[in-house]
C-alpha cells in the first residue's frame, strides 16, 4: 500500500485512499503490524481515528476488524504469542509506554463485545463494577452513576425498578445496552464496539444505533460491523479492511458513493465479502 | 427399515442391561437405607417381656429378638422353631441372651408386673420388684405400692446427686485451690527461712479442719445417698439387693399404652442423641461422638476450602498451562485415589510428630514430656482429611472456573480491572455454585472416613468435648469420638456383640442423617448461589 509511506499531516481534503486528512485525532496508527504466533494479522496499518466522531471499520469477516479494535486498549495483550509492531498513540501518547497503565488506559477507552458479557451479578453491580475497580465506594456517588450510565444507555425506564434483579435475565437488547452503560459508567472517552448488533433481532439494533447517534457528541466511537446498511446509517468516517490490509478509508458518504478502490467497490456493491 | 430394525434389536439387550443395573443399584441403596432406618428406630422401641417356662425346667424372663427354624440333619427345615430372647440380668447369672426350641416351650406369658431397669452399670435388669429397704429396714413391700415408692426415691436421690455435685464443685474444689495456694507459700517460705511462719501454720490448721469437714460432710451424704437398696428377683427366684442411686430408670414393658411407648421411644432416642456413653459405650448416648464428627468436618471445611480454591485458581488462572501444571494434576488426582490410611500415617508423622512436635517444645515445654499437641488431636484430624479431600475440592472447583465463559472475563479486563480483581469480584462469585459442590463432596467424603483417623487422634472415649466454657473455648489439641469409629467399637469391640447390635444399627443411621444434614445445609447454600448467578452456564 503506498498509503502507509504519507506522513501525517493536516490535509483540507481526501487525498489519498486512505488519508481523509484528519487533525486533532484520537487515536494514530502508524505502520501496525500484529502476528498472531507466524500468522500476520495487520500489515502495515496507518489510520487517524477522529474525536467526537463515529468511526466504522467494515470488511469480509477474518479480514482483522476484531484485531484492529482490539489494539486500541490494548485487549491483545491477553493474547498468548501475540507481536505487535509499529506505534498507536492515544492523544498523542504512545499507548504502550511502559509509564502508561493499562488499567487507566482501558478505563478511557472502553469496549463492547459482538456477543453481550453482562457478569452474573445484578443490573445495578453490573454499571456499579467500572466504578468500584477505580476506586468509588460511596453509596450516593453509586448510585447517581448508575442512574446517569442507565440513562445515557437509554436502559434507566425498564431497569429502575428492578436493578437489584440478575442481569442475566434482561433481554439480548437490554443486556447489550447494559454492557454500553456498564462501559459509560467509568466516564470514557472513546468506545470500541466490536459488532454490537450482529446478536440482535432488528428493533433492538434500531435502538443500539439510536443509542450511538446519541453518544456520539460525548464519545468518541469506533464500531466494527459487517452490515455496510448499518456502517453508512450510524458512521461519520468508514474504513475498509481487506486481509489485513487497510484498503480505503474515508468519510463514510465518499467511500460508499464514490469509492477510489476498486476492492471497495467490489465489496460494497456486494461482489464479494 | 430393515436394517434400524436390526441394530434396534441389537442395542436393546445392551439397553435392557443398562435398565437392569440401574434397578439393583436403586435396589441395594434403598434396601440398605430401609434395613438401616427400621433397625436404628427399633433400637430405642419398648417392646413387650415374656415370662418362658420350659420342659428342661428353665425359667426366664425374656424380650422376643428373633424366630428362626431349625434345619434338620438332612438340612430340610422341619426341625421346629428356636426363639432368641434377651434376658439381661448379667449380674443374676442371666447370659444375656438365651436360645430356645419352641417344642421346649411349656408356657409363655406376659405378667404385668415385670419391670425394665436402666442402670449405671452392669446393663438393663428385667425382674420382679419384691422390697424397698434402708439397710435392713423394710421400706415398701406391697408390689402395688412400689413403682410409685421407688419413682419418688429416685426424684429424692435425683436432687441428692444435684446437691453432692455442688458440694464438690461450689466447696470442696476452691477450698482444694486454695490449699494448693497455701502449700506454694508454704515452700517459698521455707526457702528464704527454716522454720515456717506461724500464721501459716495457722492458717494451715484452719484450712485442714475445714477440709476435713467438709470431707466428712461429702462422706456422710454419700453414704446416706447410697444407703437404699431395692431387692429385685428373677424368673428363676435369684434376688439381688440394687442400690437405688444407680438407677437410671425403669418402667413396666406390659403395661404401656401405645403413647406411653412413644414417649419413651422419643424419650429414648434423646438420651442417645444428647448423653454420654456409659458402660465403654455400649449403653447411654453418643453426644461426644456426634459432637467429635462435627466439629471434625468443619475445621476440616474450614481448611480445605480456602486451601482447594486458592489451589485451583493457580492451577488454572494464573500458572502457564505446561508440564509443571500437568504434573500437579497428576499428582492431585493420583493422591485422590491413595488409599486413605496413608494419608493417616502421614498426619502422624508429619503433623503430630514434626508440627506439634515443634510447637510443644516451642509453646509447651514445661508440659513435656506429656505432648500437647505432640500427639494426636482433633486439630490433626481435621488437617488430615483436608489433605484427603482436596483433590476432590480442587477438581470441583476448577471445573467451575473453567466454565466462566471468557467473554465475561474481557468485559472485567475491558473496563480496567486487573486479573487479580477480575479473579476476585467476578470470576470467583460466579464459581461459588462450584466450589460449594466440592464442599458438599468434601463433606460427604469426609464424614465417612474413619481409618486415616485412627492413628491422628481419634479414640473410643474421650468426654472432654473440643469445644468448652474455658478460655480458649475451641481445644484443638483435644482427642475426639468420632461416630464412624463408634460403629466399629461397639459393633466389633464390646464383649456382648448381639446386645449392641441395634446400637450399631442407630449409630450407622445416625451418622447418615448427619450426613445427609451436612449436605441439605451445603446443597441450600449453592442452590441460593446458582439462583443468584443464574445463567453463566452451570
Ligand atoms: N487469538 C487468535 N489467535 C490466532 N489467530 C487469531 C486470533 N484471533 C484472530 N485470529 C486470526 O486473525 C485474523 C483476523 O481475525 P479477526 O480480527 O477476528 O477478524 P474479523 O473480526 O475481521 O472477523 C483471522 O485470520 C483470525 O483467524
Ligand atoms: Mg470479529
Amino acid at each position: 500500500m503506498d498509503a502507509n509511506s504519507l506522513t501525517p499531516k493536516a490535509r483540507p481534503a481526501r487525498l489519498s485512499a486512505t488519508d481523509p486528512g484528519i487533525t486533532d485525532p484520537v487515536f494514530s496508527v502508524r505502520g501496525l503490524n500484529l502476528h498472531y504466533g507466524s500468522a500476520q494479522a495487520l500489515h502495515g496499518v496507518h489510520m487517524d481515528i477522529p474525536r467526537h466522531c463515529v468511526t466504522a471499520l467494515i470488511g469480509p469477516s477474518g479480514c482483522g476488524k476484531s484485531t484492529l479494535i482490539r489494539c486500541f486498549n490494548r485487549m491483545n495483550d491477553l493474547v498468548e504469542n501475540v507481536r505487535i509492531e509499529g506505534l498507536i498513540t492515544f492523544d498523542g501518547r504512545p499507548i504502550d509506554d511502559p509509564l502508561l497503565d493499562v488499567s487507566e488506559l482501558r478505563r478511557q477507552v472502553g469496549m463492547v463485545f459482538q456477543k453481550s458479557n453482562p457478569f452474573p451479578k445484578s443490573i445495578y453491580e453490573n454499571v456499579a463494577y467500572g466504578p468500584r475497580i477505580h476506586g468509588i465506594s460511596r453509596r450516593a456517588d453509586l448510585d447517581a452513576i448508575v442512574e446517569r450510565s442507565l440513562r445515557s444507555a437509554a436502559l434507566w425506564d425498564e431497569t429502575k425498578d428492578r436493578l437489584n434483579d440478575n442481569a442475566t435475565g434482561l433481554s439480548g437488547g437490554q443486556q447489550q445496552r447494559l454492557c454500553i452503560a456498564r462501559a459509560l459508567a467509568v466516564d470514557p472517552e472513546v468506545i470500541l464496539l466490536d459488532e454490537p448488533c450482529s446478536a440482535l433481532d432488528p428493533i433492538s439494533t434500531a435502538r443500539v444505533e439510536e443509542l450511538i447517534q446519541e453518544l456520539k457528541g460525548r464519545y468518541t466511537l469506533i464500531i466494527v460491523t459487517h452490515s455496510m446498511q448499518q456502517a453508512s446509517r450510524v458512521s461519520d468516517y468508514t474504513a475498509f479492511l481487506y486481509l489485513g490490509r487497510l484498503v480505503e478509508y474515508g468519510p463514510t458518504e465518499q467511500l460508499f458513493l464514490n469509492p477510489m478502490c476498486r476492492q471497495t467497490e467490489d465489496y460494497i456493491t456486494g461482489r464479494f465479502g | 427399515m430393515a436394517r434400524s430394525e436390526a441394530t434396534r434389536s441389537k442395542r436393546r439387550p445392551m439397553l435392557e442391561l443398562c435398565n437392569m443395573a440401574l434397578a439393583i443399584c436403586i435396589l441395594l441403596v434403598v434396601g440398605l437405607v430401609t434395613l438401616i432406618s427400621v433397625e436404628g428406630l427399633r433400637a430405642f422401641w419398648p417392646n413387650r417381656v415374656e415370662l418362658v417356662e420350659c420342659h428342661d425346667g428353665r425359667k426366664f424372663f425374656g424380650e422376643l429378638k428373633d424366630e428362626k427354624p431349625i434345619r434338620g440333619a438332612d438340612g430340610r427345615e422341619t426341625a421346629g422353631v428356636e426363639l432368641r430372647y434377651r434376658t439381661c440380668n448379667r449380674d443374676l447369672g442371666g447370659d444375656g441372651f438365651v436360645w430356645v426350641r419352641e417344642d421346649n416351650i411349656v408356657r409363655r406369658s406376659e405378667p404385668a408386673e415385670l419391670q425394665w431397669m436402666e442402670r449405671s452399670a452392669w446393663g438393663p435388669l428385667l425382674v420382679r420388684f419384691k422390697a424397698l429397704q434402708r439397710g435392713t429396714e423394710v421400706l415398701e413391700q406391697d408390689a402395688a405400692k412400689l413403682p410409685t415408692a421407688l419413682e419418688a426415691l429416685l426424684h429424692t436421690k435425683n436432687d441428692e446427686r444435684a446437691e453432692l455435685r455442688r458440694m464438690e464443685e461450689e466447696r470442696l474444689a476452691p477450698l482444694n485451690d486454695r490449699l494448693e495456694a497455701l502449700r506454694l507459700r508454704e515452700v517459698k517460705a521455707a526457702r528464704s527461712a527454716p522454720a515456717l511462719p506461724t500464721e501459716l501454720a495457722v492458717e494451715r490448721a484452719q484450712m485442714g479442719a475445714l477440709h476435713a469437714e467438709l470431707l466428712e460432710q461429702v462422706r456422710v451424704r454419700r453414704v446416706r445417698h447410697d444407703s437404699e437398696t431395692l431387692l429385685v428377683e428373677d424368673a428363676a427366684g435369684h434376688t439381688k439387693a440394687v442400690v437405688i442411686s444407680s438407677i437410671l430408670g425403669f418402667h413396666a414393658p406390659n403395661q404401656l399404652g401405645q403413647w406411653e411407648r412413644l414417649g419413651l421411644h422419643a424419650a429414648r432416642m434423646w438420651e442417645f442423641l444428647s448423653a454420654q456413653p456409659r458402660e465403654s459405650n455400649t449403653e447411654g448416648g453418643v453426644f461426644p461422638a456426634i459432637f467429635g464428627t462435627v466439629l471434625m468436618v468443619f475445621l476440616m471445611t474450614l481448611v480445605v476450602v480456602p486451601l482447594g480454591v486458592v489451589s485451583a485458581v493457580w492451577l488454572k488462572e494464573y500458572a502457564r498451562q505446561g508440564v509443571l501444571t500437568r504434573l500437579v494434576r497428576i499428582c492431585v488426582n493420583n493422591l485422590a485415589g491413595t488409599p486413605s490410611i496413608v494419608f493417616g500415617v502421614f498426619g502422624l508423622g508429619f503433623f503430630v510428630y514434626v508440627l506439634g512436635g515443634q510447637i510443644d517444645s516451642l509453646f509447651y515445654s514445661d508440659a513435656l514430656p506429656t505432648p500437647t499437641f505432640g500427639t494426636g488431636g482433633v486439630l490433626w484430624a481435621s488437617l488430615t482429611l483436608a489433605l484427603l479431600t482436596l483433590p476432590v475440592v480442587i477438581v470441583a472447583v476448577e471445573e467451575g472456573l473453567a466454565a466462566v465463559p471468557r467473554a465475561v472475563r474481557e468485559g472485567s479486563l475491558a473496563l480496567g480491572a486487573t486479573r487479580f480483581e477480575t479473579i476476585r469480584r467476578v470470576v470467583l462469585p460466579a464459581s461459588l455454585p462450584a466450589i460449594l459442590t466440592g464442599t458438599i463432596l468434601a463433606i460427604g467424603r469426609a464424614a465417612g472416613e474413619v481409618a486415616p483417623l485412627m492413628v491422628v487422634g481419634m479414640v473410643k472415649l474421650a468426654p472432654d468435648l473440643a469445644v468448652d466454657g474455658t478460655a480458649p473455648f475451641l481445644h484443638a489439641e483435644r482427642k475426639f469420638m468420632h461416630l464412624g469409629f463408634h460403629i466399629y467399637d461397639v459393633g466389633f469391640q464390646s464383649p456382648d456383640v448381639e446386645a449392641t447390635k441395634p446400637l450399631v444399627f442407630a449409630t450407622t443411621l445416625l451418622l447418615i442423617v448427619l450426613v445427609l444434614l451436612l449436605n441439605i445445609v451445603a446443597i441450600r447454600l449453592r442452590n441460593k448461589a446458582r439462583r443468584r448467578y443464574a445463567g453463566t452456564g452451570f
